[in-house]
């Protein structure tokens, strides 16, 4: 399923969306950055409820296919912009990080 | 190893949001050599630990990125306060950063174990109040 199809289904807001054709292999869930860029698989939903920028350079070291924010957390100031300036996909849940995976699991 | 091509970059210890742009630029410049993508990763993700580190603990640095035939090295360099216990920095999950550090999703303890566990030699020598010097490896398998 590619990312803009997950939008679509999945209920999520589009803080940025450069790349919606990118397809989603995978998902993981963390906030420990170090821990993320380690485990994260290329191609992977990576739902977090960290929103600084430096999310931003992690999701790019670690090819996620998104970054999707849980628990209506929204991202810092100016994140929505680098995001979309570094073709990363940047997608807002209002569910916890548990019901978006498991919105995830049902459609991928 | 004969080199090939190298990449300098100076890493600003001031702006802590701009970390991770070294790397960053890294991962772009390999994936224009067309080496592999593991490789790729390996090396971006190793280099992004040492950047935050020089971020957090040194106020910044340099690093140096040597591609050769058979491995790419990465240098990085700081005149920091330096490790005091090199053994106990290595451990998964020991870490001194400050809190601030911490809620920005960094300080988890992470860094040089991963720096080890994506690269085939890390090599550090540090000396409190004079700074940190470390070469990582990563072998090309031609």
């Amino acid at each position: 399923m590619t990312v803009s199809e997950l939008v679509a289904r999945a209920d999520l807001k589009a803080a940025a969306l450069p790349d919606g054709e990118r397809e989603i292999t995978g998902v993981y869930i963390g906030d420990l950055l170090s821990w993320v860029m380690g485990r994260a698989a290329s191609g992977d939903a990576w739902i977090t409820i960290m929103s600084n920028r430096n999310v931003a350079a992690v999701a790019t070291l670690a090819d996620t296919a998104c970054v999707i924010l849980a628990e209506g957390v929204q991202p810092d100031e100016g994140v929505a912009a680098l995001a979309e300036q570094k073709g990363i996909n940047l997608l807002l849940s209002g569910a916890s990080a548990y019901d978006t995976a498991l919105r995830l699991r049902d459609l991928l | 190893m004969s080199e090939v091509l190298s990449f300098h970059f100076d890493v600003d210890g001031n702006d802590f949001t701009c970390a991770g742009q070294a790397s960053v630029q890294v991962k772009k410049n390999l994936r224009r050599l067309g080496l592999s993508p593991e490789t790729i990763r390996r090396v971006s993700i190793a280099m992004y630990e040492g950047e935050i580190n020089m971020v957090i603990h040194a106020g910044g640095g340099h690093a140096e990125v040597r591609v050769a035939q058979d491995a790419i090295e990465i240098i990085l360099e700081d005149k920091g306060p330096g490790i005091a216990d090199i053994e106990k920095a290595m451990q998964a999950g020991y870490s001194t950063a400050p809190d601030t550090i911490r809620s920005l999703g960094f300080g988890a303890g992470m860094g040089l174990p991963n720096m080890k566990r994506y690269t085939d030699s890390l090599d550090i020598q540090s000396t409190v109040g004079v700074g940190t010097r470390i070469v990582m490896r990563v072998n090309l398998d031609n």
